[in-house]
């Protein structure tokens, strides 16, 4: 890779390990090589051999909600609410103003400020490249990386529409925002991205009882629609109240033990079949007997990493 | 026949190095005519810093002078009659504390502070929008801004607390229509919130009304400029009548001071701004009934480096030239009446009133400051304004046309033509600092702070606590660090993400043209290092002009680069940093405030401890040619300065070292 000396001469095992041990430089090369126009073999090897080994099972919290909700003020707290217990923390900073040159403004890292010394925080925007604001491509391999170099992994995007399915698909635990007084609680509702989160957040709670009452609406609405598990908070990304609970509630929802090892296998093989059929198409699927026989071929492999899986679907595809 | 009318307060905007040498400067100004005082505070004293707080480095008494203490601003008032001086405070986040140790002042020299006559800028919305000197969130800063509002009505009946600023609007390319709706969108927002607090008594409101000053800029379009100073004029009128119920027509008053426009003054062929500065002023003084209060005129030399004592004293000859030789004065208004200027009023308020209500529909100035709307036209409007230099549509001389000139004679001087801060100026005021800090009572000076913590928790003016601590001895750090902790810090949306393509508007082909280039001179880039090229844009050091690096950056864009915009006030170790995470390839660093010779090095040297010693570091500002090579021999790639003006060609640049350097 471009950073270091010989990179492609440093064997796989070693920049995995330098990776899993927190090497800062060791993280940016990696993504560095996934966003390159042509991935290499190498960097296909070293995101496999990282995907089995997260710092924590149910690291990656996905953090989403419309423009304006507050979310860069809220993640920036969450940070500094992770750091001060003692954990590192890799943020993926989703933005969406990218550009049909290929070009893009990342601006939302600017909201986003460890103390001045603290390289416990890894920031690395990326732009939301292809349609309606989704993730980019590599977002998943990006995602393993810093999955195994930090402890907490914090994705955050701006959700229209598309994007909060497609955090769902990275993250293991999604987090919508969500602002109060703004009609969202509605539309939010009506949105049908009912499958896809495990918690909400009600920002700008200094409000006071606007905020209490989008806490109640959401409640509601929540048990109308058979989901009253999903825990509602109340936060401040400005006075910093309920950011605590909001810890508190992320952890408690984190998948563990056997749930942690289904819902990877589950999310593995949903990346791969999306990928799969953004490679090769739908009728290359249909060949095989559809989506959900893909799915089933590879579940049953047991794919040793994303890139493993794609190898997989492209033997059975073509 | 009208009686000659008097003049208007000249003033120079001015402070460097120390308050010694500034209350030097300022004596010999008035010596020779000046009426006012403008004082130029250091970036550390805008936002609340001490001199040897390390984000302070480089920038103690750069842009102005610092104020660390009371005993600094007894220095910089010394020898200068405080009761009889009308002091005009460029000061913003920190203007409380600064009107407090005015206060101070007078107090100990038994001057009752009922006679303090001057102004405090006091306006941090537009520090949100272009200037970026602000410390606390927006609505901790209405807060404060109230605070001194409230404070004055009361305690200085004569002081302007809040001088609603639409200069650095135009500065960011703001056209008239946005500096009007924007600066009296500005004003409602200032006295709504002054109304809500409940302290100030309705039958004294109407007063608090009549404190509102403003302060504009005036470009080289000065027929548009007058008439946008006789439609802020009238909107203003009505906005009082109106919103507010004002019925004394003097309350009412659109009072205005001005420095006129910088933005347009060039590098290449620098005694031409005399010109401009000179034409620039008459948009502002010729309508009698529109005619500022108050004048600063900038120096020939801004877009080279900082003015010296002389080059203020030719601008200050100007305002003596118009007011006393010319026969300006003897007349009343010369417009009204004029058909064409009625005209063009009428479309201009139309089109104001347009903007206003949008800004009310998107839920008001607050508001639109958090979601970045109001920033993001305002980007828009600089990127238009950049791109109609570019491809020829606006004509500026010198700089896209009739470039050819006999070298200037007057920047050949032994000093280059400008004023060099003494790099020592900044360890001599921590000296200053250190032995300030073990002259004080410790005691009384934790006690005053505690207070003032209590004040701020509380939600009561912070004013008296702030007096307090003035007279106790703290510093400005302190008191900035307690405003902080108590209301938290805050970081701007930078509005450069939401801002539109140049390619989505109609543009000239020449323009087009050069972005096409620009285009392919990326892909090619992008092609040769096989990655997307990828640049980080930021400003070190504590200088919160954002234009050019924000410009900088949306053409970038535009040219298919993906560019990580980190913002201002960044230590060199956060920009390392950034470029580290982001496996920048090029680093695009701004500065304007003469800080480049610390800064840079120190960027360079964080950058190195990362072993990103292959990212290629580019440097824009107001450079001066002496200081280049030195930044070359560091390892900089190439400096821009205000004569770069093709943002396609600096693009292009920017592609074609990325290239250089990373291609596989």
């Amino acid at each position: 890779m471009e950073n270091a000396a010989e990179p492609q001469a440093l064997d796989i095992t070693a920049r995995a390990q330098a990776i899993r041990a927190g090497s800062r430089a060791a993280v940016a090369n990696a993504l560095a090589e996934l966003e390159a126009t042509r991935t290499r073999p190498e960097t296909r090897a070293l995101v496999d051999a990282l995907y089995p080994s997260p710092r924590q099972p149910g690291a990656v919290i996905g953090l989403t909600g419309p423009p304006g909700v507050g979310k860069s003020t809220l993640a920036s707290k969450l940070v500094a609410a992770w750091r001060s217990a003692g954990r590192t923390v890799g943020v993926m900073a989703v933005d969406p103003s990218s550009r049909g040159s290929g070009g893009a403004l990342l601006g939302d890292r600017t909201r986003i400020r460890p103390a001045a010394d603290d390289d416990g925080v890894f920031v690395r925007s990326l732009a939301a490249r292809g349609a309606l604001g989704g993730l980019s491509p590599a977002a998943f391999e990006a995602m393993v990386v810093l999955r195994a170099a930090f402890d907490m992994v914090l994705v955050e995007t701006v959700g229209v529409g598309q994007s909060e399915t497609d955090i769902a698909r990275v993250a293991d635990v999604t987090v919508v925002a969500v602002q109060p007084g703004s009609g969202d609680t509605l539309q939010f509702i009506k949105s049908g991205l009912m499958e896809s989160f495990e918690l909400l957040v009600v920002t700008k709670s200094d409000l006071g009882a606007p905020a209490r009452r989008a806490h109640k609406d959401l409640k509601v609405a929540l048990s109308l629609l058979g989901r009253s598990d999903v825990e509602v908070v109340l936060a401040s990304g400005t006075d910093g109240s309920g950011v605590e609970p909001l810890v508190a509630a992320i952890d408690a929802v984190r998948p563990a033990g056997q749930d942690a090892v289904r819902a990877r296998a589950e999310q593995l093989t949903a990346f791969a079949t999306a990928a799969a059929t953004r490679l090769f198409g739908t009728l290359a699927i249909a060949r095989v007997g559809g989506r959900r026989a893909l799915q089933a071929k590879l579940a049953a492999s047991a794919p040793a990493g994303p890139y493993d899986a794609l190898a997989r679907c492209e033997e059975w595809l073509t | 026949m009208a009686t000659r009318d008097r003049p208007w307060l000249m003033r120079t905007y001015s402070g460097h190095s120390s308050a010694a040498a500034s209350n030097a400067l300022y004596r010999e100004n008035l010596s020779r005519g000046q009426t006012g005082l403008s004082v130029a505070f250091d970036l550390p004293t805008q936002t609340g810093y001490d001199a040897d707080d390390p984000r302070s480095s480089g920038e103690v008494g750069k842009v102005g002078v610092p104020i660390s203490h009371l005993g600094d601003m007894e220095t910089l008032m010394a020898d200068i009659p405080i009761e009889r001086m009308n002091t005009s405070m460029t000061i913003n986040a920190t203007a409380p504390w600064l009107l407090a140790l005015y206060i101070a002042v007078a107090e100990k020299r038994g001057v009752d502070p009922q006679l303090l006559r001057g102004t405090t800028q006091n306006d941090l919305v537009k520090e949100f929008l272009s200037r970026g000197t602000y410390m606390l969130p927006p609505a901790a800063s209405l807060k404060l801004q109230t605070d001194v509002v409230a404070y004055t009505v009361e305690h200085l009946p004569k002081w302007n607390p809040v001088n609603i600023c639409s200069y650095h609007l135009q500065e960011a390319g703001a056209t008239p229509v946005l500096e009007v709706s924007y600066a009296l969108a500005n004003a409602m927002c200032l006295l709504d919130a002054a109304k809500a607090r409940g302290d100030v008594p309705a039958e004294a409101f109407p007063r608090v009304v009549g404190r509102v000053s403003f302060f504009v800029n005036a470009g080289i379009r000065f027929v548009e400029e007058l008439v946008k100073l006789r439609v802020m004029g009238s909107l203003w009128d009505r906005i009082c009548r109106e919103r507010y119920g004002v019925t004394d027509p003097k309350l009412r008053r659109f009072r205005y001071g001005v420095q006129v426009n910088s933005l347009g003054l060039t590098e290449p062929q620098p005694e031409n701004n005399v010109y401009r500065i000179a034409l620039e002023m008459l948009g502002v003084v010729l309508s009698k009934n529109a005619r500022a209060r108050a004048v600063q005129l900038p120096a020939w030399n801004e877009a080279l480096g900082l003015p010296r004592p002389w080059d203020q004293q030719w601008s200050l000859r100007l305002q003596q030239i118009v007011a006393h030789e010319t026969d300006l004065l003897d007349h009343g208004d010369l417009f009204d009446g004029s058909h064409e200027i009625a005209r063009l009023e009428t479309a201009l308020t139309a089109e104001v009133d347009e903007q206003l209500a949008w800004i009310e529909a998107i839920g008001g100035v607050l508001a639109a400051v958090d979601s970045g709307a109001m920033k993001a036209r305002l980007v828009e409007a600089g990127a238009a304004r950049l791109s109609r230099i570019e491809s020829g549509e606006q004509t500026v001389i010198g700089v896209n046309a009739f470039t050819e000139s006999a070298p200037s004679p007057l920047a050949q001087s032994s000093d280059g033509g400008i004023l060099t801060v003494d790099p020592a100026a900044e360890r001599e005021q921590i000296e200053r600092l250190d032995a300030f800090r073990q002259s004080r009572d410790d005691a009384r000076v934790t006690a005053t702070l505690a207070a003032l913590r209590d004040a701020a928790v509380a939600g009561a003016n912070i004013m008296p606590a702030s007096i307090a601590c003035a007279h106790a001895g703290v510093t400005t750090g302190e008191w900035g660090a307690v405003m902080r902790d108590v209301f938290g810090e805050y970081r701007a949306p930078t509005g450069v993400g939401a801002a539109v393509s140049q390619r989505a508007r109609p543009a000239p082909e020449d323009a087009v043209d050069g972005l096409d280039k620009a285009r392919a001179a990326v892909e090619r880039a992008t092609a040769a290092i096989g990655r997307r090229l990828k640049l980080v844009v930021g400003k070190p050091g504590l200088d919160g002009h954002s234009n050019g690096a924000e410009q900088i950056a949306v053409r970038a864009r535009d040219a298919g680069i993906e560019v990580v915009y980190q913002g201002i006030r960044l230590t060199p170790h956060e920009i390392a940093r950034c470029a580290e995470e982001e496996s920048a390839h090029v680093v695009g660093l701004s500065i304007l405030s003469g800080s480049h010779n610390v800064l840079v090095p120190a960027v360079m040297d964080a950058l190195r401890a990362r072993g990103l010693d292959r990212v290629v570091v580019i440097v824009g500002g107001i450079i001066p040619d002496g200081d280049r090579s030195q930044l070359e021999s560091l390892g900089v790639s190439r400096v821009f300065t205000p004569s770069d003006f093709d943002l396609n060609r600096i693009v292009t640049e920017i592609a074609e070292l990325g290239a250089a350097q990373w291609a596989e």
